[in-house]
């Protein structure tokens, strides 16, 4: 590889790295806002309890994609089989925990 | 250092095998300490039909009855079946798919090393005050409440060498995905690789149930919590729906490689390419799939409600259908192919009726309002022996016979492979064919003797001579074991002429670092594509260069070893419900485990990087190390 190939690698590099900076730090922000959001649903008395418990399930959940997808690249090249087990396995879970909260503890 | 065999010293042979990370040794220990525990199982087994034999028998007391139908059940799934598989799996996978060993040979070790004093554990119960006496099963309502420390026993060992099992799956997933040689893509691997693949990825989701409902029901009995204890707020249901959670999708750990190992043997000895190579892997990944939503269908008599069985029932019934693919592809294999027969392809030709007996056996079952008559009765037990000896031991026992060449470099006495073959079938179907009567007449499992005319006594019999040809079956092959290894003989690469994967471009045994250069795979069944182009070696994909190795290690054994310690303190520990607890099991505990996490330091501080072989060693090995 000469010198002019080995500087735009770099510059590509340079480049992409700034851009997952830039959505590291977003999500982050996200993710604090997130957490507080439900701090607040939890504090504040207004609110019945079969509101606040399906947000904070909900607001969990988008949390787990945020760490999944920004702070664990998930999404990036390289990762599709790792995803698909981890897809598999969350099936799993949820087909056990359904059949338990239908079945066992109706 | 050469790959030639040199003549070593009996000490120096067996701290190869205690520190050794190698696959193909590790295979060894596998088939090793799985056979050993083969026999005792096989002997308990022959224990209980020999108390079965006539109505009243008094060989054993219901006590000893309770837990020698336990241990049988314990000992040959968790410590016979699944070993034996890795053995194979240890022994081929890597060589399959062209890879120098697995992607973590410590580990692989380790996973040994933990399943086997897991398995010392569990049988040191007969010596220190009682086996395990609630059933392979252990269901909470019953264990929770069993007399002295058998079901301890049942929890810390299943717990320790079922570390080693999850680990050992992983392992296999970490291998299969990334260390397969260059041009072997999924859709070209053996089918072995890929059913050890599905399997090990059952092994990933499968295990993590069972390690928590044993945890708990180990908190149960020895620190005081109530998980189980329904007079505490516990629930005793929890357990059987953990324990199936992991024990269904557990079958099929162990007969996916079974299926694997035939889909090796018919078409190498059919002498043609595997019918339907995709629509076999199709239905591996589908049973796999579909084996994590029927465990229910162990409970349907334990009052899940009509619409739950009904789900369950159907969802059952559906594996038929992939399991029917895979029937009639090893058939169309089979039709039209130059059929040589040989020791592995009559186990071959016995297990696809023996198998589909047991099969359709299950369908029966799987109808929710059928199973409630059925449910607990020698049918099940005809069931399961049926899919269990019909389809996983007769493939551990063919791939006994197809890979032993390749294992240890000699070949198995074909004419003794014959009788055992004789012995076992028969003796198989005369043990379990008329306990289907034994069932429908309302004969129920698990007990320890009947009264006479009932209807019971001669069906009894019968399957109890049956029971006495199986072992006559066994010993053959033992006597086989031991004469191939006193010969001299040593056999070629490929010793069955018809090999048509990777393994079989190998000298028998393969050199430690497998290939000389990485192979090129330039299709499915490699070998058989470079024979037919008549060449002698595979394609390599690299030039010939130094090839780095890792370095043994005795540290697996001593992790296992501090973790087998522990478990005795744990037993004895003062909070435990049997009473008998004394304070040193605390220490005992404590420095069990501090020699646990102390080697797993010492592994994590120093550094070990392995060593490389200079190319010319292994120039000079394949000058003078050939074999053939």
């Amino acid at each position: 590889m000469n010198n002019h190939e080995l500087k735009a690698q770099y510059e590509y590099r340079k480049r992409k790295s700034a851009e997952g900076m830039k959505n590291q730090f977003i999500s982050f922000i996200l993710m604090i806002f997130l957490t507080l959001v439900a701090f607040l649903a939890v504090g504040y008395d207004g609110f019945p309890k079969t509101f606040v418990i399906p947000i904070i399930l909900l607001l969990a959940c988008v949390q787990v994609i945020f760490q999944l997808y920004y702070f664990m690249h998930a999404s990036e090249k390289g990762h599709g089989m790792v995803m698909l087990f981890m897809y598999s396995a969350i099936f799993v879970a949820f087909i056990t925990v359904l059949c338990f909260m239908t079945i066992i503890w109706w | 250092m050469s790959s030639i065999a040199v003549k070593k010293g009996f000490a120096s042979t067996v701290w190869e095998y205690l520190t050794t990370v190698d696959h193909k040794k590790i295979a060894h220990l596998y088939l090793g300490a799985g056979g050993f525990f083969f026999l005792l199982g096989g002997i308990e087994a022959m224990f209980i039909r020999i108390q079965l034999m006539k109505p009243q028998n008094n060989f054993v007391n219901e006590q000893l009855f309770n837990e020698i139908m336990t241990m049988h059940g314990t000992t040959m799934i968790f410590l016979a079946a699944m070993p034996l598989l890795f053995a194979f799996m240890n022994a081929v996978v890597p060589l399959q798919i062209g890879a120098r060993d697995v992607a973590f040979p410590f580990l692989n070790a380790l996973g040994f090393w933990l399943f086997f004093w897991g398995g010392i554990f569990l049988n040191l119960s007969w010596f220190l005050g009682g086996a395990p006496d609630a059933g392979w099963t252990s269901y909470a309502s019953l264990s929770l409440r069993s007399e002295g420390h058998g079901i301890d026993f049942y929890t810390l060992g299943i717990q320790i060498s079922g570390f080693g099992t999850l680990m050992s799956g992983i392992n296999f997933l970490a291998t299969i995905i990334t260390m397969r040689a260059p041009g072997m893509s999924f859709m070209r691997m053996p089918l072995f690789t890929w059913t050890t693949f599905i399997a090990s990825s059952l092994i990933l989701m499968a295990f993590p149930p069972l390690t928590i409902s044993i945890f708990f029901l180990m908190f149960d009995r020895l620190f005081g919590s109530a998980f189980f204890d329904v007079t505490m707020g516990g629930n005793t249901i929890i357990w059987e729906h953990f324990f199936w959670i992991f024990g269904h999708p557990e079958v099929y750990i162990l007969i996916l490689p079974a299926f694997g190992i035939f889909s090796e043997i018919i078409p190498t000895f059919s002498r043609k390419r595997l019918f339907g190579y995709s629509s076999m892997v199709f239905a591996t990944i589908l049973i796999g799939f579909l084996g994590f939503m029927v465990w229910a269908h162990h409970m349907f008599t334990t009052g899940l409600g009509n619409v739950a069985n009904a789900i369950f029932a159907v969802a059952t019934m559906a594996i038929a259908v992939p399991t029917g693919i895979k029937i009639f592809n090893w058939l169309f294999t089979m039709w039209g192919g130059s059929i040589k027969i040989s020791v592995p392809m009559l186990y071959a030709l016995g297990f696809i009726p023996s198998f589909v007996m047991g099969g359709v056996t299950g369908v029966m079952q799987a109808a929710a309002p059928l199973d409630y008559q059925l449910h607990d009765t020698y049918f099940i037990v005809a069931h399961f022996h049926y899919v269990i000896i019909g389809g996983v031991v007769f493939a551990i026992l063919a791939a006994t016979h197809f890979y032993w060449p390749k294992m240890f470099g000699k070949m198995l006495s074909e004419k003794l492979g014959y009788v055992t073959f004789a012995f076992f079938f028969v003796g198989f179907h005369m043990t379990f064919f008329v306990q289907h009567f034994l069932g429908l007449m309302g004969m129920p499992r698990r007990v320890a003797t009947f009264l006479p005319n009932q209807g019971f006594d001669l069906y009894n019999f019968i399957s109890s001579m049956g029971a006495f040809f199986m072992a006559i079956g066994v010993i053959v092959l033992l006597v086989n074991v031991v004469v191939t290894s006193l010969k001299k003989e040593r056999v070629g690469n490929d010793p069955w002429q018809d090999g048509r994967t990777m393994e079989w471009a190998l000298s028998s045994p393969p050199v430690y670092y497998n290939f000389k250069q990485i192979p090129l795979v330039r299709g499915q069944d490699t070998w058989w594509i470079e024979k037919m182009e008549g060449k002698d070696e595979l394609t390599p994909s690299e030039p010939l260069q130094d090839i780095h190795m890792p370095n043994n290690s005795i540290i697996p054994f001593f992790i296992a070893l501090g973790l087998f310690i522990a478990a005795f303190g744990a037993m004895y520990n003062p909070l435990n419900s049997v009473g008998d607890g004394h304070p040193m099991g605390t220490v005992v505990l404590i420095l069990g485990l501090a020699l646990m996490f102390g080697s797993m330091l010492v592994r994590s501080i120093r550094d070990d990087l392995g060593y490389y072989i200079p190319k010319e060693d292994i120039e000079n090995d394949a000058k003078g190390g050939k074999v053939s």
